[in-house]
């Protein structure tokens, strides 16, 4: 570990973040780290920057300044590779982003051949495993368009996995699912939680957060405003901010005082 | 008739003449239908009562000399006509490629070259470039375009066609939706393999279309090939037709020359149209 402020392992540490879109500040220092093997949800108001916080832990954004730190690698070292350092981390999409001109077996199959460069009989079985893993194995010669949201992004989830990554990353996954599809995505990210694997999970699904996460982190302009276990974040939240916005996600028709 | 008496009701100058003209509307329409019908039906017969139908077939459609067409205006024009236009489309398609990403480039003086070079070629009659071919072997002494004439006619149709092809290739990279290079990248895809395997398979998918009209008018411009001064192994179609209408005297070989143009052009726009229709119904 080169990082000094990490006296433990963290899977990913995250060290003043700020990233400005023109004028706008959209995250405003953010301070906190995930250790191997938890679940974080995230969860806030819309535009409260945790799409943005997200895409920063694997640059997808590039931070205006602050430090993100991937198992000991600073990614945000201008000399780091980037492209290897992505590797590591897995990432699910609120629109899926299947390749929509290749199968779903080939969509798991690309990255493994072109990144990892595994011969092709060896990412097919790994990509057989993943999509069996995920529960669409028998979808695998279909492409995208012929696949329903839920399995398209449980197909998602499978690719991500192949590259046996060290953290998942989720986008608000079940966002765009129709709400009888929201269940499947839901039970395998569950499974993969309770296989150790380590997530981050930007999600409203506030009892998927409170079933599965070990910690919430409860984000409102920019900063973190409450982090701590879900009973406590979601079932007794200290801050004001925190309660009102569940009160508006638990009982959307109840109007805000 | 039975809204005769609303007519009442606008008294005035205007009265008996509206009184007069007021027909149904299913009434009006018949009688336009009838009249437009009439104009064709006249101008036919003026056009069949004033031509010399003998001596127009003499100049335009004499089988003697469409006989003499063939067999070359297939194995020779046509042939030549399609290496010319396949060969520019292929080297067009190519260069428009690079230019669209130059186009796209973090790099300014990319881009400051990618658009000097569409915007004048885009702007200059493709004539006018073909005059230009034909000084290069004394504009730059030592200079060869290889290939011969096959090699200038090509030249010329890259140069026209890929200052088009890099604009359609650019609205199709930009088509591709931001999220598939955002999932390429996040799987450790570099930025160079992820435009390989994902974003440029998808755009050339998406422009298709256009470039098969892309092609048809290629095809149209290697015409221009005319004015490479030619010799009879290089010919194409428009040449083919030109020089055996001139020694015959007689139009009939631009005819001939002009159903094979439309032999191979028609069926492409249908293709293209066909290709169009099947992608918008294949994406979600």
């Amino acid at each position: 570990m080169k990082d000094p402020v990490a006296p433990v392992a963290h899977a990913v540490e995250i060290r003043d973040l700020h990233k400005r879109f023109g004028r706008l500040e959209v995250l405003r220092g953010i301070d906190f780290a995930v250790d191997p093997g938890q679940v974080v949800c995230v969860i806030g108001p819309s535009g409260s920057g945790k799409s943005t916080l997200l895409r920063c832990v694997n640059l997808l954004e590039q931070p205006t300044s602050g430090r993100v730190v991937l198992e000991g690698v600073e990614l945000t070292d201008p000399d780091v590779d980037i492209d290897a350092a992505r590797r590591r981390v897995g990432m699910v999409f609120q629109q899926f982003n299947l390749f929509p001109h290749m199968t779903a077996l080939q969509n798991v199959m690309i990255a493994q051949r072109r990144v990892l460069r595994r011969r092709a009989s060896e990412a097919e079985r790994i990509a057989r495993e993943h999509l069996a893993k995920v529960g669409v194995l028998e979808k695998a010669s279909f492409y995208p368009a012929q696949l329903s949201g839920g399995q398209q992004q449980r197909v998602a989830i499978a690719r991500a996995l192949a590259m046996s990554p060290a953290l998942m990353l989720f986008d608000e996954p079940t966002s765009a699912l129709d709400p009888e599809l929201v269940g499947d995505v839901l039970t395998v990210m569950r499974k993969l939680a309770e296989e150790g694997m380590t997530m981050l999970v930007v999600t409203h699904e506030m009892a998927f957060a409170r079933d599965v996460a070990d910690r919430v982190v409860f984000m409102d302009g920019g900063v973190i405003v409450e982090d701590g276990p879900p009973d406590q974040v979601i079932g007794s939240p200290r801050h004001e901010r925190t309660r009102s916005f569940l009160r508006r996600v638990l009982d959307p028709t109840h109007t805000d005082v | 008739m039975a809204d005769q008496s609303t007519t009442a009701e606008k008294p005035g100058p205007a009265g008996p003449r509206a009184r007069r003209t007021r027909l149904s509307p299913r009434k009006r329409q018949r009688v336009s239908r009838a009249l437009q019908y009439l104009l064709l039906v006249a101008v036919a017969v003026f056009l069949v009562l004033r031509i010399d139908w003998n001596s127009l077939a003499q100049n335009f459609a004499k089988p003697e000399v469409a006989a003499e067409a063939w067999p070359e205006v297939i194995t020779v024009a046509l042939k030549n006509t399609i290496i010319y236009s396949v060969g520019g489309f292929v080297f067009a398609f190519l260069f428009g490629l690079l230019l669209a990403l130059m186009r796209m480039s973090s790099v300014p003086p990319y881009r400051w070259l990618a658009v000097a070079y569409i915007e004048i070629f885009r702007g200059l009659p493709a004539l006018l470039i073909f005059l230009l071919i034909l000084f290069l072997p004394q504009a730059l002494p030592g200079f060869q375009v290889p290939g011969d004439t096959y090699g200038q006619g090509i030249l010329g149709l890259t140069v026209v066609g890929s200052a088009y092809m890099a604009e359609t290739l650019r609205a199709g990279l930009q088509a591709v939706p931001k999220g598939q290079a955002e999932a390429a990248r996040s799987l450790g895809m570099s930025h160079s393999r992820a435009m390989i395997s994902i974003v440029i398979p998808q755009a050339v998918r998406i422009v298709i279309p256009p470039t098969t009209n892309q092609f048809v008018s290629l095809l149209k411009d290697s015409s221009l090939v005319l004015f490479l001064g030619v010799t009879s192994e290089y010919v194409e179609l428009t040449k083919f037709g030109n020089d055996l209408a001139s020694t015959h005297a007689n139009a009939t070989p631009i005819l001939v020359v002009g159903i094979t143009y439309l032999l191979v052009t028609i069926p492409l726009g249908y293709l293209a149209n066909r290709l169009e229709r099947r992608q918008g119904r294949g994406r979600r």
